[in-house]
């Protein structure tokens, strides 16, 4: 490889590690996207002009077709379908990072060589069980398949069994690489344990599936790296491998979980540890006529929404914002409370308001809204269920016990919105809903803020 | 293990490290913009593609190297494109606030 080649890959290293860096902060992070577009654009001109390329027009090809989807699914998007776009995008990198170790294997057969072995092994391995994960995960997030987990019996062992075989069929290709047969049966089985592992993974659980996938499809594309021994591809797939280890790290610390509790949580577990908990047997709620939440609304000072993904599934945030501007209009101050793991995916519900034009300086974390509940007149809980739920502080016996939460039942008042009594996604009873200072508000979440941003709009 | 791959090895974790710092700083604010770019740098698979696609290795590696090809520049210029969109969502209140 030449030295002005090798070159390019420094600076373009250097570059993808100053473009993240650029995403410290909304202010420099469109500025950092720039640098690190900038790398991509060095690594691809370097690589275009090693000579062991020579024909041209095959590349020419993908690299249009791929220009053209990839720019019109991000033109046309809908934010709202952002999860489901961010698993499928892992899947196209790992498909990649899959097809390029299957050509060598391919080219090269029994003469890729033990040490060679290793790299294009975990690439493929990795590779492949993203793929079919993602797809899965797409699939769930787009409701093409069930989002409840899936059981069935022995799926723990069928499972560890795929694993091990998988695991064993890498280790046989170590030490001898000519057998295509086992080589092929690995990449099956890999693609099998992708689907079998995210089957039993609830919506609610997706943040962290859709990370530690973000992480894998880094992973392969580090071990193609290896492979082609190419330091760009090193190094850019592990900063990916880093990120989505990371935010995995981040959002099952905000469940209270660890990485084997939401892998393997559905099995055997989920229905028995959906009844523990303290029930609400005799007690009531306390229904709210719209003409009186718009009054309650009137008359405060500090108004703090915790949206959930209740909010996502109704499209609500467009009204949620016309609702903060009538508030604001009378005097009040409205901010967000956004905890980590709201959504489907890490930033989910940032994304979502951001869109509707929230300023983000009104979008706060869990740690930063926490102590202000105390001095809020009013906390709006839009489509928000587990994470409010006063148990995880106070109930021993709740499987959320322990889970860090929005503490909006120390605000003076909480008006939920909600389809109906049903429980949340996790079946958890949530004694919030009972409290004296606690009123329900019934129904489609956009139609009751929509009826209430018309309530205010008329009383005024 | 051959020295080559030692400097590799290097390579990787010492990028991991880096890489672990820098996105530790990344505010949950911006958590969907950050997997959307890792997205779009991970794309670089696309350099693997590129010489798989373009070295007349034979039909069989170029049909795997086009795809390949498409695969990733999908993510390179949709993960780019879709991090921008996001990233012009994110707007400072106006009015100064208390």
């Amino acid at each position: 490889m030449n030295l002005g080649v090798e070159l390019a890959y420094l600076l373009a290293s250097v570059l993808f590690i100053l473009g993240l860096r650029g995403l410290s902060s909304a202010k420099t992070a469109r500025r950092g996207m720039n640098l690190a577009a900038l790398g991509m654009l060095l690594a691809v001109v370097g690589t275009l002009l090693n000579h062991q390329i020579i024909t041209f027009t095959w590349i020419l090809v993908g690299g249009v077709v791929g220009s053209v989807i990839g720019a019109l699914m991000a033109i046309f998007m809908p934010m709202t379908a952002m999860p489901q776009r961010i698993a499928l995008s892992h899947a196209f990198g790992a498909l990649a990072a899959t097809l390029v170790g299957v050509e060598k294997y391919y080219r090269l057969g029994a003469e890729v060589g033990s040490a060679k072995m290793v790299a294009v092994g975990f690439e493929v391995m990795f590779g492949s069980l993203t793929i079919t994960g993602s797809l899965m995960a797409f699939a769930k997030l787009q409701e093409l398949v069930r989002g409840a987990p899936i059981t069935y019996k022995l799926q723990n062992q069928t499972n560890i069994a795929l694993f091990a075989g998988t695991f064993l069929a890498f280790l046989y290709l170590i030490f001898d690489p000519s057998s295509a047969r086992v080589f092929y049966a690995m990449i099956v089985s890999a693609l099998a344990i992708g689907v079998l592992m995210v089957l039993p993974i609830g919506g609610a659980d997706m943040p962290v599936v859709v990370s530690l996938l973000n992480s894998y499809a880094g992973l392969a594309a580090s071990a193609t790296g290896f492979a082609l021994e190419n330091n760009v591809l090193i190094i850019a797939g592990a900063l990916d491998g880093a990120s989505g280890f990371l935010l995995s790290v981040l959002m099952s610390r905000a469940m209270n979980r660890s990485f084997g509790n939401v892998i393997f949580g559905a099995f055997g577990g989920g229905a028995e540890a959906a009844i523990a908990g303290k029930d609400a047997t005799g007690l009531t709620v306390r229904q709210i006529t719209l003409e009186d939440a718009a009054v309650q609304l009137s008359y405060a000072r500090s108004v703090v929404v915790v949206p959930g993904y209740g909010m996502a599934v109704a499209q609500a945030q467009h009204q949620v914002r016309e609702l903060a501007e009538e508030i604001e209009k009378r005097g009040g101050n409205v901010t967000y409370a956004i905890h980590p793991v709201a959504g489907r995916m890490p930033g989910h519900m940032n994304v979502l308001l951001a869109e509707a034009n929230v300023p983000y300086d009104h979008l706060l974390d869990m740690e930063e809204i926490n102590p202000r509940f105390p001095e809020t007149d009013v906390v709006l809980v839009i489509g928000a269920n587990d994470v409010v739920n006063p148990a995880a502080r106070n109930d021993k016996s709740s499987p959320i016990y322990g889970m860090p939460i929005l503490d909006v039942d120390r605000a003076k008042s909480v008006i939920v919105f909600k389809r109906s009594m049903n429980p949340g996604f996790a079946g958890i009873e949530n004694l919030l809903f009972y409290e004296p200072h606690t009123s329900m508000l019934f129904g489609d979440a956009k139609s009751s803020l929509t009826k209430l941003v018309t309530e205010m709009k008329n009383a005024a | 293990m051959s020295h080559e791959v030692l400097m590799q090895l290097y390579i990787f974790v010492l990028a991991g490290f880096v890489g672990f710092q820098v996105i530790s700083r990344v505010p949950a604010l911006l958590h969907t913009p950050l997997m959307s770019a890792t997205n779009a740098i991970s794309g670089i698979s696309l350099v693997g593609s590129l010489v798989a696609a373009g070295a007349d290795y034979g039909p069989v590696s170029t049909a795997l190297g086009v795809v390949a090809v498409t695969a990733a520049t999908i993510n390179v210029v949709g993960g780019f494109l879709i991090t921008d969109r996001m990233l012009r969502m994110f707007k400072l209140d106006r009015k100064d606030r208390p």
